[in-house]
């Protein structure tokens, strides 16, 4: 067990040395990889931060009880009493017709048009907060209000969230696609390092075997390169991310000053970093044993 | 003990290399194989090192048939040799102590001991003062030594030397045969393939001649 571990220390250390001695080559590799990377996963960071724009936004749901035009002063005091009775409910407030015209006439432009019209047509309406924003409940609140007397019409105002949730649904599954896609080419791009350095410890690999090399032996730090290639690459991809969004926040925080709206990105969580790194390290060991698995038979005595 | 029985080699190709051979070389023999160029030598030590397998006949080492080897036992058994070949096979982008060490750390040898054995192998062939250095900067009988130090240094129990003393002069060949006989008395089991005939008017040991292929005398009974 000893000898094992410090077999494979050993073998570790090699194949760290190998990859500084040639550095040129290796960075090149590890850059290849890295850029490959960063794109899904750059497109995962972006997704991700408009994912919880999206739930911090559909985390204050609102219904707009539009009541219907002929209702009259105790209609609405009446259901401004169940409002206040009602345990979904955690605030409202009451828009009158005439506010609402005076609204539309000062802050659209439509002051024209609304002077030209004969009556009001806008209803009186509520703008209520619920206090729980899962959808289901949302509707039951919809549905509730509906039924109220004098009630028009019921609007549920996450809707948008909803498509929005449906549209980085779509987006997910493009960034699983692409990740795929990247992935399959750096298991490429190590098949095929590895076949290079097969083909140049050729003779190496060859005495080893003849005198007594086992094929694991042999095999082992070739994986150990597509291992640490990966690995490096993945940290490539990380550090590329990061950058990107460091950069970026650079530019947003402009931008939410304009909009007055806090704009951050957040970069990868602890936990998606790990996932990365183990991921990237995992795709370039089993693009090595790939290229082991069929280079070294090639090798193979009678 | 390393046995052959009715062994025949014939090379893709069809060329018979070797031809119904049988003997038997014991435990602790010393055993020299001489006949002319292209006579099979160096073909009946790759048999017994597994690195070519018998068209027909059987090769026992140890009792283990190496025809019948399954290919994750090779190495194993390969390990049992002290191997020196014909054209050396050395690393030449590794250097002096980097080619030595190599059996030891296929075996797994903790480094300070393998250094050690490193050492003391190159100590054995007078090339301790070249330990950091590439090959190519040797001389042929320097490369050969080092064939040599790489062969013993992991204390096999069989030394299988093809042509050990092709480079070497006079001097140094008769040590190298001091080297051998020195082996052979602590019990290790010496085939050699050579020309030399002075190797072995010194060393007396068994010969084996092969002619086209064939035994030229009648198999001789294993040593006592
Ligand atoms: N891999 C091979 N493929 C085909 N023929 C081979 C192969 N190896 C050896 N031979 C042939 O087998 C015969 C015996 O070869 P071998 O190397 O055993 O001779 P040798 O006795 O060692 O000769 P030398 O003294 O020149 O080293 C030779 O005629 C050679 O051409
Ligand atoms: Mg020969």
């Amino acid at each position: 067990m000893r000898i094992w571990l410090s077999q494979h220390a050993r073998t570790l250390a090699a194949t760290l040395a190998r990859l500084v001695r040639s550095p040129v080559a290796s960075l090149l590799n590890v850059g290849v990889i890295g850029v490959a990377l960063a794109l899904p996963v750059g497109f995962h960071v972006g997704l991700a931060n408009l994912q919880a724009f999206a739930s911090e936004l559909a985390a204050a749901p609102q219904l707009s009880l539009f009541l219907a035009l002929e209702a009259s002063a105790s209609d609405v005091a009446q259901i401004d009493q169940r409002l206040k009775r009602h345990s979904g409910v955690r605030k409202y407030h009451y828009i009158s017709r005439e506010q609402a015209l005076r609204e539309i006439k000062t802050s659209t432009g439509l002051a024209d048009v609304v002077e030209s019209l004969s009556h009001n047509p806008l209803p009186d309406a509520f703008v209520v907060d619920a206090s729980d924003g899962a959808s289901q409940t949302l509707e039951a609140l919809r549905d509730e209000f509906k039924r109220w007397p004098k009630v028009a019409h019921v609007q549920l105002d996450s809707a948008w969230a909803q498509r929005l949730e449906a549209v980085l649904k779509l987006g997910r599954l493009a960034v699983l696609m692409l990740g795929a896609l990247l992935a399959f080419a750096l298991i490429a791009v190590t098949f095929n390092t590895i076949r290079l350095q097969i083909l140049t410890q050729r003779e190496e690999i060859e005495i080893a075997k003849l005198i007594g090399a086992t094929n694991p032996f042999i095999r082992r730090p070739f994986l150990y390169f597509g291992a640490l290639l990966g690995l490096a690459g993945g940290g490539a991809a990380w550090l590329i991310v990061l950058g990107g969004v460091y950069l970026l926040n650079d530019g947003l925080s402009d931008l939410s000053r304009l909009y007055g709206v806090p704009l951050r990105l957040h970069p990868l969580t602890a936990q998606d970093s790990l996932s990365l790194l183990l991921f990237s390290a995992w795709l370039g060991w089993f693009g090595a044993r790939l290229s082991v698995g069929r280079h070294l038979s090639e090798l193979e005595f009678r | 003990m390393i046995s052959f029985s009715r062994v025949y080699k014939r090379y893709p190709g069809g060329f018979e290399a070797l031809r119904d051979i049988s003997l038997a070389i014991a435990d602790g023999d010393m055993v020299f194989i001489t006949g002319h160029s292209g006579a099979g030598k160096s073909t009946l030590l790759k048999l017994m090192a597994a690195i070519e397998r018998p068209t027909s006949g059987s090769v026992l080492i140890n009792g283990q048939n190496v025809g019948t080897l399954r290919p994750r036992a090779i190495p194993f058994l390969r390990r049992n040799f002290g191997l020196i070949f014909q054209d050396h096979k050395l690393l030449f982008d590794r250097t002096v102590f980097e080619n030595v060490v190599l059996p030891l750390s296929i075996v797994g040898y903790e480094r300070r001991d393998a250094a050690r054995r490193v050492r003391a192998a190159l100590d054995k062939v007078g090339l301790l003062a070249k330990e950091k250095a590439y090959p190519v900067t040797l001389s042929g009988g320097e490369q050969q030594r080092l064939a040599i130090a790489r062969a013993i240094v992991h204390r096999p129990a069989m030394l299988l030397a093809d042509e050990p003393t092709g480079n070497l002069d006079a001097a140094y060949a008769g040590e190298l045969g001091e080297l051998c006989k020195s082996f052979n008395q602590v019990g290790v089991t010496v085939v050699i393939a050579t020309h030399d005939e002075h190797l072995a008017a010194r060393l007396k040991p068994r010969l084996i001649t092969l002619r086209n292929g064939a035994l030229a005398e009648a198999p001789v009974e294993a040593a006592a």
